[in-house]
């Protein structure tokens, strides 16, 4: 057996009961998970060793919006450690009202593949 | 004063407000859906993160989108909306006195209402922290609002009162948009709000959690300054020499929510002490005949997928019930809380069950591993269900099927561990 290089332990959060895996790579390259209880929980704690990724969620400033902001999430989980570099790329974008739910406010940011969508309809203020 | 006649009225265009519009209509009735806010949606509209409509839509959504395929429905069926209206008094006779800007006092004259206003936080008076009463003290939903609302941060360096789910999502939301979270503050000896929020909102972002500990005191002449916490022992009991300082400049609280209910009480519907909501039949029918409930003003969920769940029912069966489909037999047996249970939802259960079984919802008072769920009439059980995990912050949801609820006599509830197998 190979010599273990590194371990981990990740909380699943899965289900409620929120079992502890501990998840080690080897000096093989493998990657093994253990104290799961069922499928998801080695999946996710793998994953989540690997690549942790997230879905965002936040707002963007509107103009000329019923309200001035439009709450927004990433279409996909984006890399955890990105998290705070899409905050700031965010907060520098204002959108023009209307918009719908679903409609791509930023199309592919920070080059990562993923969009950032409207999580709502959003009406034009009646001037 | 103007008066609108209507088959149900619906005060609250929340997630169970919606839901049982949009039911309550496609069961071939009138429905009037009253709303205090500027728009539909209760507080989806500020609850920005995703985790809501697993259970419904089984797919990750956000506040917002899960409020907005409602309100679309409802917009698409053309279903009578009332906007900025104000309930002030319901009567016993059902009907309704509102007001609103355009129209001054109107008068609502439905055959049935369903109650769906949902619940309020609770605050600095309601947990009686000592101290002085600076600026700088917010509920976590409030500072959730102006945050995701209004654009506005409530400050720059927080600590957070209680491990609540709003709380511990207002500490991700306020790190993400730049703010400090010195800690979370949670007097049980476990978080109040879910696993996988705790993981994702304060692990993530390394945000400390502190378990068996309160605040004892806030400290700040015109805006906070600092907070003192305190370890406490089994009885919540501040430990002396335990005591901290947080330097902050604002409170969150996150210590809970509780039905909205005033309104109820005008109408002369009998509340629970325990969920402090609406006494109900398993028709989600109150005492009052014709007075349905639903979502959170009759008791705090968890999951917003059981609030519209809930209005989907209760807007069919008060449909049903105005055009007499259903009876609502007034023979009711009532369900008693046994060990282990906090409360159970519905208090009444009628022998000529709506549907093949009744959904009992529940919530145990500690939390338990591998227990069994009995239901016991005279002593007798009558269904049992094994639970791996029975928490307060995670609602039990069990169907007893139609056939075991022809009884005449009360049902108790109770929480009782597996026992050990004996060992050969």
């Amino acid at each position: 057996m190979s010599e273990i290089v590194d371990s981990k332990i990740i909380t699943c959060i899965g289900c409620p009961k929120g079992c502890q895996v501990k998840v080690s790579k080897f000096k093989n390259g493998n990657i093994e998970a253990e104290g799961y209880s069922c499928k998801h929980g080695k999946e996710y704690a793998i994953q989540e060793y690997i690549d942790p990724r997230r879905i965002l969620t936040t707002t963007i400033i509107v103009k000329n919006g019923i309200l001035p902001l439009i709450p927004v999430r990433s279409n996909q989980p984006l890399p955890k450690n990105k998290l705070f570099e899409c905050m700031k790329e965010i907060a520098n974008i204002k959108v023009p009202a209307p918009i719908k739910m679903g409609d791509v406010l930023i199309k592919n940011i920070l080059g990562l593949n993923v969009d950032i969508i409207a999580s709502r309809d959003l009406e034009s203020k009646i001037n | 004063m103007k008066t609108y006649i209507t088959d149900i009225a619906i005060i609250g265009g929340g997630p169970a407000g919606l839901a049982a519009a949009i039911s309550a209509y496609e069961n071939g009735v009138n429905v009037l859906l009253i709303e205090r806010d500027f728009e539909l949606g209760g507080i989806l509209p500020q609850c920005i993160h995703n985790g809501f409509g697993l259970g419904i839509f089984d797919e990750e959504l956000t506040g917002p989108e899960f409020a907005q395929r409602y309100i679309n429905k409802v917009m698409e069926y053309k279903i009578p909306i009332m906007l900025n209206t104000m309930v002030l008094e319901i009567r016993p006779n059902k009907n309704i006195l509102a007001v609103n800007k355009n129209e001054g006092a109107i008068l609502v004259k439905p055959k049935a209402i369903i109650l769906a206003m949902g619940c309020r936080e609770r605050t600095r008076g309601n947990i009686r922290i000592p101290g002085t009463r600076p600026a700088g003290i917010y509920t976590a939903g409030l500072a959730q609002r102006l945050v995701n609302i209004e654009g506005l941060m409530p400050g720059k360096k927080f600590v957070i009162l209680g491990s609540g789910d709003i709380g511990m999502i207002m500490a991700r939301r306020l790190t993400l948009e730049g703010a400090e979270v010195k800690a979370v503050i949670e007097i049980l000896p476990y978080t109040s709000g879910l696993i996988r929020n705790k993981v994702q909102c304060l692990d993530d972002f390394g945000i400390p959690l502190l378990l068996q500990h309160t605040i004892i005191e806030i400290k700040g002449k015109d805006r906070v300054e600092s907070v003192v916490v305190s370890k406490v022992d089994e009885n919540w009991e501040p430990i002396k020499g335990s005591e901290k300082s947080f330097e902050c400049d604002t409170l969150l609280l996150s210590v809970g929510l509780i039905p909205e209910n005033e309104l109820s009480k005008t109408a002369g519907v009998e509340l629970d002490p325990k969920t402090r909501g609406p006494i109900i039949n398993n028709y989600f029918q109150t005492n009052v005949e014709g007075i349905f409930a639903c979502g959170n003003v009759l008791h705090v969920n968890d999951l917003v997928d059981n609030v519209a769940s809930e209005g989907t029912l209760t807007g069919e069966i008060a449909a049903k019930f105005i055009k007499k489909i259903i009876k609502i037999d007034k023979n009711f047996v009532q369900l008693l809380c046994g060990r282990n249970i906090g409360y159970v939802l519905p208090q009444k259960v009628n022998k000529t069950a709506f549907k093949n079984s009744v959904r009992f919802y529940m919530r145990v008072k500690k939390p338990e591993n591998n227990v069994y769920i009995n239901f016991k009439v005279n002593d007798k059980l009558i269904y049992k269900k094994f639970e791996r995990f029975a928490r307060p912050s995670e609602m039990l949801i069990i169907d007893l099927p139609k056939q075991d609820i022809l009884i005449d006599n009360n049902i108790l509830i109770e929480v009782i561990p597996k026992e050990k197998k004996s060992e050969n």
